[in-house]
């Protein structure tokens, strides 16, 4: 049964690059990713139910789903469907038809270089499959051919490996400390890391756990190695932007999430715990303070990643049920706003023909549905209730407020209140401020790129007024799993 | 752990393969022109086949071998030729140290591997006959890490930051080849990562150059700040 929806999972997307290579026409390889990314939306849902039995090993070790992969690839297949469905909108604006195959090509490659990095047990086959993620998405952030784009790409590419090549050397450094216990060659899995863990030399597997959380934490966005990330983030186009931060962001969380679970029992894992609480609340300081002073509407959304990654770390890093449940369901929660904000986003930069705040007004008269959503989405963002955010933000504040991280906590309130008026303030400007009345001309094909915003907006209003039961046994499975047994 | 049983002779070879990679480092951090830069780059990886190789002779991994016959070839004879061919096209045969001079680059630079030296002291607590080898494999892996990012922080020329890229990449290299020799699956593939990481490199590079017709300093990419 796993065998099969899995098969179904990966090869939905590689027959979607195939397609998209070999026949080259623009329609069909519209039409071909959003039914892989539909294709993948559906089976992860039965695999995530599968495996909340226990985790499924397949080819030789090489492939384990478990509860925490599997509920990383719902997230990932539901940000791949809604950017795969507003992109059949958003891209036809472009006027690049002849192009769009090699964009849905790559799109699709994207996708599955992430889905298979979740479901990879050899921790060096993971680092490969985040690696290709890098190679695949270089090409997709350059793909607008400007100057600007260009130079993001570049810096991508660059900053980020140099990044990631902290966590092999990381990887290779876990490996050695293990071989002191388990011999000179041992399967590197997660769990032969784990059983290792305890028995390594204290200093080593500090620096290993160190250079492993720096490396997948640029990946991951993490202050001070997200300087590619505003730049990347903003300077694709508006679905890719979307994967990046709804989808890419979770995958390399995975791998710090991996990582504690590793260091599980051994002698530093209060400070790896630490390590990342502070990363998640020196990111959420600097993003806070850019959002306040930005004047790009897509850097915005790209600090707000910044800001919601932090946050995510944040629960990783309080630890407990309450802890690891608020950084799931903020994935979730996150990933679905996300893409709505940067569908919005989309929206407004076309139709205006900016990416400056200042030039944006008036979004209501242009846009009466789709403003509508993106508004609320906003007020979502950045934390408010209704909203899903709101309930996964306040459960990861309840799981810190006991512990010793409550200097963090208080911190981390004092800077949502921060991101709250800061955020929101651009969105008054950009809707109520007066300007002069513009001539702004309709764009065609609003039925692609509405539809799923509704579908981002729906869930997460669902979401913010009910936490479905089922959530919370997928919740205390993953982290029994993590962090060994409820706390 | 095969480096418990070697003799003075192999760990002597280990460590003057290990030490003159690290001096080629050296080489790239001081010099001007970019062809040095290769001509370097080429010959560290020639190094690292050779002590693959010598591992896998003294050690018994016979995977070692096609590991070592893949960095020569790839990293000793492909990627050199690839980056020559880019500067050819290029017209940049120097690099203009704006930010650091090579003295003062080399300089700190040894302060780095000094810095190195401290954190893999610390990290090892064998103290067998050949520990200083584990020691001086940790330094040179570290070392090279943090030289790799000094030349990506200090040059401005695209391909002085891919070979900074692959500097970093080599040094991981290196150290595993003589910690974990026990681990060959992954360091194969990562070959071969590395080549698709200067592929996908190059097109952009290609695209850039298009773009910015002329320029390759990443000086000129300040437009996306803030």
């Amino acid at each position: 049964m796993a065998e099969n929806l899995l098969l179904a999972l990966f090869a939905a997307p590689l027959a979607a690059v195939v397609l998209s290579f070999a026949v080259r026409s623009p329609r069909l390889s519209e039409y071909v990713t959003v039914l892989a990314a539909i294709t993948d939306f559906v089976v992860s849902i039965p695999l995530l139910i599968h495996v909340l039995g226990g985790p499924v090993i397949l080819a030789h070790n090489y492939i384990q789903v478990d509860a925490l992969g599997s509920w990383v690839i719902v997230c990932i297949s539901i940000v791949y469907t809604l950017a795969s469905l507003y992109a059949i909108g958003y891209m036809r604006l472009l006027n690049e038809d002849e192009r769009l195959p090699l964009f849905y090509g790559l799109f699709s490659g994207f996708a599955f270089t992430m889905l298979a990095a979740c479901a990879m047990n050899n921790v060096g086959v993971f680092w490969i499959a985040i690696e290709l993620t890098t190679l695949i998405s270089t090409f997709l952030v350059g793909f607008e051919r400007e100057a600007e784009s260009t130079e993001a790409a570049w810096k991508y590419i660059v900053v980020v490996s140099g990044g990631i090549s902290l966590a092999l050397l990381g990887t290779v450094l876990f490996y050695w400390g293990g071989s002191f216990v388990l011999g000179p060659s041992y399967a590197m899995t997660w769990a032969a890391l784990h059983k290792a863990a305890p028995d390594v030399y204290q200093p080593l597997l500090l620096v290993s756990f160190l250079l492993v959380l720096v490396g997948y934490g640029t990946k991951a966005g993490l202050a001070p190695m997200h300087t590619w990330l505003p730049d990347a983030h903003s300077e694709s186009p508006a679905p890719v932007s979307a994967m990046l931060s709804g989808a890419l962001l979770n995958a390399s969380m995975l791998g710090i999430a991996r990582f504690l679970g590793v260091v599980r029992g051994a002698s530093i894992e209060g400070f790896a715990h630490s390590a990342v609480v502070g990363f998640g609340i020196f990111s959420f300081f600097i993003a806070s303070l850019f959002i306040v002073r930005q004047t790009g509407i897509k850097r915005l959304m790209a600090y707000s990643s910044v800001e919601h990654i932090g946050v995510q770390a944040l629960g990783l890093g309080f630890g407990g049920v309450f802890g690891v449940a608020g950084a799931l369901y903020h994935m979730l929660n996150h990933s679905l706003n996300k893409s709505l904000m940067f569908f919005g986003a989309g929206n407004a930069m076309r139709a205006y023909g900016t990416k400056d705040i200042p030039g944006i007004r008036n979004v209501l008269n242009v846009f009466p549905v789709s403003g509508t959503l993106w508004l609320l989405g906003a007020v979502g963002i950045a934390g408010a209730p209704p909203f899903a955010l709101f309930l996964s933000e306040f459960t990861i504040l309840r799981s810190g407020i006991h512990g010793r991280y409550l200097w963090a906590v208080i911190v981390f309130a004092v800077f949502l209140i921060v991101v709250f008026i800061g955020f929101l303030s651009h969105f008054r400007a950009m809707y109520f401020d007066d300007s002069p009345e513009q001539q702004i001309p309709g764009l065609s094909g609003s039925f692609w790129r509405t539809l799923p915003m509704w579908l981002a907006f729906i869930p997460l209003l669902v979401f913010g007024l009910w936490w479905p039961h089922g959530f919370w046994d997928i919740f205390t499975r993953i982290s029994q799993d993590l962090m060994g047994g409820a706390q | 752990m095969f480096l418990e049983h070697v003799n003075p002779l192999q760990a002597s070879i280990f460590s003057s393969l290990a030490v003159v990679s690290l001096l080629l480092t050296f080489v790239m951090l001081g010099s001007h022109w970019l062809q040095n830069y290769v001509y370097a780059f080429a010959v560290q990886s020639w190094l690292i086949a050779a002590l693959s190789a010598s591992v896998g002779y003294f050690a018994g991994y016979s995977e070692l071998y096609v590991i070592a016959v893949l960095t020569a070839l790839f990293r000793g004879l492909v990627l050199p030729y690839l980056l020559m061919r880019i500067i050819g096209r290029l017209n940049v045969k120097r690099e203009l140290h704006a930010v650091l001079q090579p003295s003062s680059s080399l300089v700190l630079g040894a302060l780095l591997v000094m810095f190195a030296f401290v954190i893999a002291n610390h990290m090892n607590r064998q103290s067998f006959l050949a520990a200083h080898v584990v020691v001086m494999a940790l330094t040179i892996m570290l070392s090279m890490k943090f030289l790799g990012f000094l030349m990506l922080a200090v040059r401005d020329e695209a391909v002085s930051q891919i070979l900074g890229l692959l500097v970093l990449e080599n040094g991981i290299f290196l150290g595993s080849q003589i910690l974990v020799p026990g681990m060959p699956l992954l360091i194969e593939i990562v070959i071969l990562f590395d080549l698709l990481i200067v592929v996908a490199c190059f097109g952009m590079l290609v695209r850039f150059l298009v773009v910015h017709a002329g320029t390759t300093s990443s000086r000129q990419l300040n437009r996306l700040v803030g």
